[in-house]
């Protein structure tokens, strides 16, 4: 069993899986659930002055039968008292000591700043994550997104912050600004010890085609809504590789953003997530989905011999490089096992119509597969013609069944030439440019 | 005695529900979801009316079903009962991609009620008569599949189409002759209506030949569609054949479609003769209205019924028991009334026909006979109503399988009557490519074919839709079993 306690920045956890700041994360009764159920650390729901919610809240995006594979709400941060959260986290804390528990806080003023990071502390949570990127409501008042999309006013609050606190700080990020390392490195000039991301995206799911108003629906009126859930993972896993990978910022993070699964979660720790922060999928499922979560990892760590996750965090961040750098002699063409196809031909068309035309419809018999299962007369199957295969995956991708179509790596012999080093050799004249493609 | 019916009204109601209920929208968006949609897809090839499946699968999916409707029944008129008694477990569904992924396939059937249904219940209309019209004139002979398939087609090709039919309801078979636990006799004549919507006009209780005279029709009309289906059962030719309780399937089954349910005499014991798919919808249908014992007498083995699997494990499930290798050779009867069946036990003799085992005999008691031997080949209609017209040795019309053309040019058939007894689908498919022929025959012109746009773009053109050159799993199991592929072979491009 590999060990799967975590340090982000002095907060320790049992694990990496932490309830994010939200809806899951807004009483001392759901933090006891979600550490009964085996949650390391619980980011409790944003702490400020009390705020009022609209009714309806939330949204989602759906495909085909599948529920939720995008979700968007409105909902602001706590609409309960400041004292009330900060008891209840005393009290968690006092039952659980050697779970993570981290308040959330959104605030304004330098004083007010100053009296939550204290009063946090006093309550006895391990660290402070500053909600810089609710991008609904709460910016309309100055705060939450409306601070993070400036980093010189992010740096400013957290240098206030830095002045009183006496517990780990963590910057969450908004996902809603150009460059997120901008913000990344304001958080670390800032003094902040670690930073989260991403915080939900702007967003509208979806519109009501008889009523013409968008969901979620308050009184026939909707408002930008916050968009999470599984379908923002790939956003969120660029923006950790980018501060990841970013000297200047040089943080420890907790990876946030679609993560429902403990692939999800060993995707964000191998691209520099420390621990990773969950809400949608348990809005979804409930807090059992840890059980399987710490599960998996665990056996995906000792599957690589990892003795600790903290072996596995970030060793995704160096393959990521430029564009520039690729191998531009790299050969891959696309192969079909004619014992798995089944002859649904949405490679050919997919091919044909979206990507390349290097796929040709051909009969079993003038393949010379002969025939079986998929493989029947006068029906067509796909044929690919490697010599125009330029290898770019979407057959692969849109392939119904694992492993038939299969990227095959072709040795040209070539030594490997980048884009950088290509630019190199026509400007000494040692190579003619490669002829533009038909 | 005479029969009585066995069941109260509400038992037999539950009885003949519909074997399998429509689809609920969230279960048609689901299964729909299901579905992979193939290019140049498989289940096409196999619809004798190439209904481009994958495409009114993705509009169900996406929440168009008036669309999937529309796309429906472009390709086929009578979709709504071919969505209910196509064999589909051997048509589309047999040939679903997802049965070599070791998945059940698509339940195509069901989808393609749903989207007819759905049109149905809310009475849209999707399907629109020809904005112009030729002035040519076509006579259609039988208000079956094949006739109204083929009626339909040549009035969205602008033709004006009179369709005569003996009986006094148009649907042939659909209205008269399929299981009521498939489909109900309301279904069929709400597709009659949509022929009708198309600007046909359907004369129903005239007798070709009798009411109206040939000479008429070749006079009136450009030229002549024949539909005339099969004829009655055959007969067993035994003693005691004459007895009351000695009745053909069909017109059993007939009767359950024009009578009130808890008005049909039933056996308590009855014996079905014969093991086609009519002997099995016999059989469960006896057993739906109160028989306690149904046997099912076949002279050869299980493996050589005609019936489809699901059908005879259907009748399996429903308690029919199953006599082979046996042959009636009497109905016994007690004051005019049948008491049983005198058979014999049946062997296959060296020259692979079926011959009696001596000294076997046996008295199946039963109280019902129904007869499902096959029907009577329409040769005598024929001969008598079209002297010249070249019928087979088999008793069916002679035709260009492409256009349906007879040996007299401007007689065309299709279904029953020329492919020798096949489905509701194979009849309609029939139909609509002999309107395709009487089409080209008149104008000189050929008609935009119902090209699937999956089809497009493919290399092997639209040569391979199930329309014109219709691939069922039964043959393509067949073409599998002469591997390797030979340019012999029936699946040969052509």
């Amino acid at each position: 069993m590999a060990d799967l306690s975590t340090n982000l920045a002095g907060i320790k956890s049992p694990n990496p899986f932490w309830v994010a700041s939200g809806p899951p994360a807004n009483t001392g009764y759901q933090a006891h659930r979600a550490f009964d159920a085996g949650w390391g650390g619980v980011v409790w729901k944003t702490i400020g002055d009390p705020i009022v919610n609209v009714a309806s809240r939330y949204s989602a995006l759906n495909h085909g039968p599948h529920r939720m594979i995008g979700f968007n709400n409105i909902e602001l941060i706590s609409d309960r008292s400041p004292e009330t959260n900060f008891k209840e986290i005393a009290e968690v804390k006092k039952r659980w000591p050697k779970h993570a528990v981290i308040a959330s806080l959104m605030v304004d003023t330098r004083e007010r700043w100053h009296e939550f990071v204290k009063r946090s502390a006093d309550a006895g949570a391990d660290g402070i994550e500053l909600n810089y990127g609710c991008p609904h409501g709460m910016c309309e008042r100055g705060m939450g997104s409306a601070v993070g999309q400036q980093p010189a006013v992010a740096e400013k609050i957290t240098s206030w912050v830095m002045e009183a606190a006496t517990i780990p700080v963590i910057v969450k990020l908004t996902p809603n600004i150009t460059d997120v390392t901008a913000a990344a490195r304001a958080a670390r000039r800032a003094g902040a010890n670690a930073i989260s991301l991403i915080n939900t995206i702007n967003s509208i799911t979806n519109v009501n085609l008889d009523t013409f108003v968008p969901e979620p629906t308050v009184a026939g009126r909707s408002s930008h809504g916050g968009y999470c859930g599984p379908s923002v993972k790939p956003i969120a896993l660029n923006m950790v590789q980018s501060c990841a990978a970013d000297p200047e910022v040089g943080l420890p993070i907790s990876g946030i953003g679609g993560i429902a699964t403990w692939r999800d979660a060993a995707e964000f720790i191998a691209l520099g997530s420390t621990s990773v922060q969950v809400c949608t999928a348990i809005m979804h499922h409930g807090f059992r989905i840890v059980e399987d979560m710490t599960d998996g990892l665990n056996a995906y760590l000792d599957s690589k011999g990892f003795a600790s996750v903290h072996d596995l965090i970030g060793r995704a961040v160096p393959s990521l490089q430029k564009w520039e750098t690729l191998d531009l002699h790299f050969r891959r063409v696309a192969r079909i096992d004619y014992d798995r196809c089944i002859g649904c031909n949405l490679c050919y068309i997919a091919c044909e119509d979206g990507a390349h035309q290097c796929i040709d419809l051909k009969t079993p018999e003038e393949i010379g597969v002969g025939l079986g299962p998929g493989r029947v007369p006068h029906k067509t199957l796909p044929q690919i013609r490697e010599a125009d295969c330029v290898g770019c995956n979407l057959c692969s991708l849109v392939c119904p069944v694992d492993d038939c179509i299969t990227m095959t790596e072709l040795k040209t012999g070539d030594a490997p030439m980048s884009w950088g080093s290509y630019q190199e050799k026509l400007a000494k004249g040692e190579m003619q440019p490669l002829p533009p493609h038909p | 005695m005479p029969l009585q019916p066995l069941l109260p009204a509400s038992a037999l109601a539950a009885n003949m529900a519909d074997l399998k209920p429509p689809l609920r929208p969230q279960e048609a968006h689901v299964e729909a979801s299901r579905c992979l949609y193939c290019f140049d897809a498989p289940c096409i090839m196999a619809c004798p009316t190439g209904i481009d499946i994958p495409t009114f699968i993705k509009k169900i999916a996406s929440g168009n079903p008036v669309g999937a409707a529309r796309t429906i029944l472009t390709a086929n008129i009578l979709g709504a009962s071919c969505a209910r008694v196509c064999p589909t477990a051997v048509l589309c569904e047999g040939a679903c991609v997802l049965d070599d992924r070791d998945q059940q396939p698509i339940q195509i059937g069901r989808l393609q009620r749903y989207a007819t249904d759905y049109i149905e219940a809310r009475k849209i209309s999707v399907l629109a008569p020809a904005p112009n019209q030729t002035g040519r004139k076509i006579a259609v002979i039988g208000a079956g599949p094949a006739g109204l398939g083929c009626a339909a087609e040549l009035a969205r090709l602008g033709h004006t189409v009179t369709v005569f039919e003996k009986q006094k309801q148009a649907g042939g078979l659909n209205t008269y002759g399929i299981a009521y636990y498939k489909m109900k006799p309301e279904l069929s004549l709400a597709e009659v209506e949509l022929v009708k919507s198309l600007g046909v006009e359907i004369r129903t209780g005239v007798r070709v030949g009798r009411d109206m005279k040939v000479a008429q029709l070749e006079k009136d009309f450009d030229a002549i569609f024949v539909g005339v289906g099969l004829g009655s059962g055959q007969r067993l030719r035994i003693p005691g054949e004459e007895l009351p309780e000695v009745v053909d399937a069909l017109d059993y089954i007939t009767r359950i479609h024009t009578d009130p349910l808890d008005t049909i005499p039933t056996g308590r014991r009855v014996a079905v003769v014969g093991c086609g798919n009519t002997a099995i919808d016999a059989a469960t249908q006896a057993r739906r209205l109160g028989a306690d014992t149904v046997s099912v007498i076949y002279r050869r083995n299980e493996g050589d019924m005609s019936a489809y699997d699901f059908e005879y494990e259907l009748a399996k499930n429903d308690g029919a028991q199953f006599v082979f290798r046996a042959i009636p050779l009497e109905v016994l009867g007690t004051a005019g009334h049948v008491t049983g069946l005198r058979c014999a036990r049946t062997r296959v003799g060296a020259d692979g026909k079926v011959e009696i085992v001596p000294n076997t005999e046996f008295i199946e008691p039963c109280d019902l006979v129904l007869k499902a031997v096959g029907q009577e080949k329409q040769a005598k209609l024929l001969r008598d109503i079209f002297p010249s017209l070249s019928v087979d040795a088999r008793g069916v019309i002679a035709a260009d399988p492409l256009t349906g053309q007879t040996s007299i040019p401007h007689i065309f058939t299709g279904g029953d009557c020329a492919n020798g007894g096949r489905e509701v689908v194979n009849a309609v498919g029939e139909g609509k490519k002999a309107a395709h022929g009487i089409h080209v025959f008149l104008t000189k012109e050929t008609a935009a074919h119902p090209v699937q746009p999956s089809r497009l773009g493919a290399q092997t053109g639209a040569s391979g839709s199930g329309l014109l050159n219709p691939i069922r799993v039964r043959e393509l199991e067949q073409a599998l079993t002469t591997v390797p592929f030979l340019s012999g072979s029936p699946f040969a491009k052509k």
